[in-house]
């Protein structure tokens, strides 16, 4: 099916003197700006935004809609970012007026039933994490893990400990744990990976000293592993006086079955948006609180909420918080979502999404074996790694498979990561996808694996039936094209463009 | 249990083929002292109860739709076109995934690098990324970018710009070894320049002004940028957007980097966010900026096609190397914003802009003539000003609330000297009645 004839941007198809909304006419001063403005601060150049009628805004955004894949048309099988469904509810929860049009500076006796929502969630975070408080100022994980590193140093600044300069991760880490560390100078160094793919003890071991100011950890890690030396770790850690910090990005398999706090982590971040259920938004809004022992809580951002005899409000910051890291409060919108799906799931629903998180990921993992290499041995939490590395010699690499999956309809899982594993394929069908589904896709690889040795171009080639194929990244970075207005002045309008 | 699809034959069918009895087999490596904890939380709802809860709470709120409000201070009332509504919650945008799989996301692509053309117009700067956080995130990390392009330990930045922003940024510098240095603001609420030219010198990294600033003064920035280029720093503005439609933009200015709030460019206020950082910078600076970054290419067909781009710069691929640790951005509010922008058209972001100027000087002439209310009718504004009250604020405030009114937001609480000052916004969702009612209503306080 086309979905458009007219791929052009909205800049092009603009015609001057169109328009799709009406504005007052009316004026109230009886002034006229040009006049009544100083000259030297009124805008001289023209704002060269297109114009178009209501229809034509219309149709343009809705058919580029159209060219996506999302949850809700396609099963989105992306390690690491547990793409589940995004319930309804939620979203007609967070479109009430009655929470949309509120201003985050309303005295707080007007938003009382906000901050109820607000203070709840935390509640339930708490109770979820094993953590004692939170803050729900950060935007996102990478926003989380920023706040983290923030906790680590005021924590040892506080106790003359300007001498821990080093932050250690392990070799299969998300990239924003290293880069978060090193935006505060601290010097980042990778523990090695076991045999069996979780923490190797040993090399962990050489690395502890007085210099230590924090092990940044995902567990499960992202091989899909549950590491087992848990408690083992957060102790040697702790015995060298560092800090352990939670990447909460695959807590989808721990709910209700284990709690971070109590493996011993004392900072902990949450992305509202994969465990708890907020849509993604092809990027972004986020929503990463951070968690916290007792006693890391006089530094968390402030303000954190209070509960008066006259009901909720902002309390002003201990003297020793690191102040604030975002305006206002944070990504409301997304924190009434995930108190909808934390009501609805309630203490019964809980520990359900993780077992079925598991079990389908397991089911898969078995399904797949004897097709594709299992990076990992033993069962697996919410997700897997599938290693490609044989398929090399006939020219295929996991990327290619991924690119395969899309003419199946189905998204690409997430390709050449964790880095430790050669042609890495990580595979999460998350506890929402039905079992069919996942038949669908098991046989959509076997297929793939038979075409890799029937006819690998075919592979090496797709997608095939997407609106675009392979679009040149090499290009794309060697002279990059930004904005409309690059374009015109590298004059790659629409006809070079296709030439 | 709802979202869940799994029947219970299909749970054992599953773990037969598997090949183990029991689900605890899978969860084995999890030591036995840490499972099952025990966790309080309320019992699950059903949807007629989750929705009817919702709306109980709702309830307990006054929005600005239930008063009339006439906040501002960094989070605007504006309309937003039904259709921007409708496009924004197409399920295909809501629930994609970041584009990393180009050709499954050219809807989000070519919508992000529209965003991108759409705020380079506005912004009069050349490259913009795909969006960040918010306003203050965004400056502080065009603070970050200033310090590291320039090799520089020192940021001067205005003390009329947003108290958030100063704040979340002086959080973003605490324990590195860079330093941020405040220049003041004059009787008028403009920045100082003597003290702005006294405290530029070769430690300084970059400088950060705000029009209009937090008082709502469009600041007068001629020749700023001169003096901070001959200084060797760079130029940080942040904006509100929609004064752009009307006021000099970051580019006339000879700003080096445009950072800032891009709420009112469509978002509700949702009591804080989700909002919308926007960064643009001078061509100079593209492989500086952080975040992500849609770009126009060609596929392996020869079709144009739109894919992210200049990853290098980021931690994904460059982990404790990486220009900056920021991963997602905000890109159904990037979407919204674009979809703003396109509906307005080249008129209709004029006209707005002059619409709240319009809204918003009415007012101020109004209030002129009350006795126990100053204002300054000579300063240049955009959709909000600074009044003083001869009585305490805090009565006005409770009488007002009383009748339903929010007359605005106290600057004491972040400048105590400003005592009993405060700011009124007025933007295009208030009609000439709202605005005489409110006129009324001070003049009994």
């Amino acid at each position: 099916m086309l979905i458009s004839q007219d791929d052009r941007l909205s800049f092009e198809k603009s015609k001057p003197g169109r328009r799709a909304i009406r504005l007052p006419e009316e004026r109230y001063s009886g002034e006229d700006p040009l006049k009544n403005i100083p000259q030297g601060l009124l805008r001289q150049t023209s704002i060269g935004f297109p114009e178009l009628g209501e229809l034509d805004v219309v149709r343009h955004f809705i058919n580029l809609s159209r060219k996506n894949f999302s949850v809700d048309t396609h099963f989105y099988p992306l390690g690491s970012c547990t793409m589940k469904y995004n319930p309804k509810v939620n979203e007609w929860a967070a479109r009430q007026e009655k929470f949309t049009a509120l201003h985050p500076l309303q005295d707080a006796t007007t938003t009382q039933g906000m901050l109820q929502i607000l203070w709840e969630l935390e509640e339930y975070l708490k109770e979820i994490s094993g953590m004692d408080r939170f803050t729900l100022q950060p935007a996102a994980g990478a926003h989380g893990e920023l706040t983290g590193m923030m906790l680590v140093r005021a924590y040892h600044a506080s106790r003359g400990g300007s001498t821990r300069t080093k932050v250690l991760v392990p070799d299969s880490s998300h990239g924003t744990n290293p880069a978060s560390a090193a935006l505060f100078g601290y010097h980042v160094v990778e523990i090695k990976s076991d045999s069996h793919g979780c923490v190797d003890l040993e090399d962990l071991k050489q690395h502890l000293d007085e210099h230590v100011a924090c092990l940044m950890l995902t567990n499960p890690n992202t091989l899909g592993l549950f590491e087992k030396n848990i408690l083992e770790i957060t102790k040697l850690v702790h015995q060298h006086g560092g800090l352990l910090y939670y990447d909460g990005a695959n807590l989808n398999p721990l709910l209700g079955i284990a709690r971070p706090g109590d493996m011993g982590f004392d900072i902990i971040h949450i992305n509202l948006h994969k465990t708890f259920s907020t849509p993604h938004g092809g990027g972004g809004p986020g929503s990463g609180p951070v968690g916290v022992k007792k006693h890391l809580m006089p530094f968390l951002p402030g303000p954190l909420m209070e509960r008066t005899k006259k009901g909720y409000a902002w309390a002003s910051p201990s003297p020793q918080s690191i102040g604030r890291v975002k305006l206002f409060h944070g990504n409301v919108g997304v924190m009434i979502r995930a108190y909808v799906y934390l009501r609805v799931l309630g203490k019964e629903g809980l520990r359900k999404v993780s077992e079925a998180a598991i079990l389908n990921a397991n089911y898969m993992k078995e399904m797949l074996k004897d097709v594709f290499k299992v990076a990992t041995e033993g069962p697996c939490m919410h997700e897997f790694v599938l290693s490609l590395k044989s398929f090399v010699a006939q020219g295929v690499h996991a990327g290619d498979v991924g690119k395969r999956l899309l003419d199946f309809g189905f998204h690409a899982p997430t390709v050449h990561f964790p880095l430790v594993v050669p042609e890495a394929l990580m595979i999460e069908p998350t506890e929402t996808e039905a079992r069919e589904t996942l038949d669908l896709f098991i046989e959509a690889m076997k297929e793939i694996a038979l075409e890799i040795a029937t006819d690998p171009e075919r592979v090496k080639t797709a997608p095939h039936t997407l609106p675009v194929r392979r679009p040149d990244d090499v290009l794309a970075a060697r002279k990059p094209i930004l904005s409309y207005r690059d374009q015109v002045r590298e004059k790659v309008l629409l006809a070079e463009a296709v030439a | 249990m709802p979202y869940l699809s799994l029947t219970e034959e299909e749970k054992k069918s599953m773990l037969g083929q598997i090949g183990v009895r029991s689900f605890d087999e899978l969860i084995k490596d999890i030591p036995v002292s840490l499972r099952d904890p025990k966790i309080v939380l309320p019992s699950s709802l059903s949807e007629p109860e989750i929705q009817d809860l919702i709306s109980k709470l709702g309830r307990k709120n006054t929005s600005t739709r239930d008063a009339l409000s006439f906040l501002g201070a960094g989070s605007y009332e504006h309309f937003i076109p039904a259709a921007a509504l409708e496009i924004v919650g197409r399920q295909e945008f809501l629930t994609a995934y970041t584009p990393y799989q180009p050709e499954a996301s050219q809807g989000t692509l070519q919508a992000i690098y529209e965003y991108q053309s759409l705020m380079t117009e506005l912004t009069g700067l050349d490259v913009s990324n795909a969006s960040h956080y918010d306003g203050a995130t965004s400056l502080a990390e065009a603070a970050l970018v200033a310090l590291k392009h320039t090799d520089r330990p020192r940021l001067l930045v205005a003390r009329s710009v947003h108290p958030h922003y100063r704040e979340t940024l002086c959080t973003y510098l605490a324990g590195t070894p860079y330093t941020v240095e405040e220049f003041g603001f004059d009787g008028k609420g403009n920045f100082n320049r003597e003290e702005f030219a006294a405290k530029l010198d070769p430690g300084v990294a970059g400088v950060i002004f705000q029009t209009p600033n937090f008082f709502g003064n469009v600041e007068d920035l001629d020749g700023v940028s001169e003096k901070i280029h001959a200084n060797g720093s760079l130029m940080i503005l942040t904006a509100d957007p929609l004064s752009l439609g009307l006021f000099k933009s970051p580019g006339e200015w000879g700003a080096d980097i445009a950072a800032g709030e891009g709420q009112p460019l469509g978002l509700s206020m949702e009591f804080g966010g989700p909002y919308l950082g926007y960064f643009v910078t001078s061509r100079a600076l593209m492989r500086r900026i952080p975040g992500r970054l849609a770009g126009l290419t060609r596929d392996a067909d020869g079709k144009r096609a739109f894919c992210l781009t200049l990853q290098a710069r980021e931690q994904h691929i460059r982990r404790e190397r990486a220009s900056s640790n920021i991963c997602s951005n905000q890109a159904l509010c990037a979407l919204a914003a674009c979809a703003y922008m396109t509906l307005l058209g080249k008129k209709g972001i004029r006209e707005i802009a002059e619409i709240n100027w319009d809204r918003a000087t009415y007012l101020r002439g109004k209030i002129a003539k009350l006795k126990n209310f100053e204002v300054d009718l000579t300063q240049p504004i955009f959709n909000e000003f600074r009044v003083r009250s001869k009585r305490p604020f805090v009565k006005v405030e409770e009488k007002m609330t009383a009748q339903g009114i929010f007359p605005g937001v106290l600057l004491e609480s972040f400048y105590p000297e400003l005592k009993d000052q405060f700011l009124v916004c007025a933007t295009e969702t208030k009609s000439k009645e709202d605005l005489d009612r409110f006129v009324e209503a001070l003049a009994q306080c």
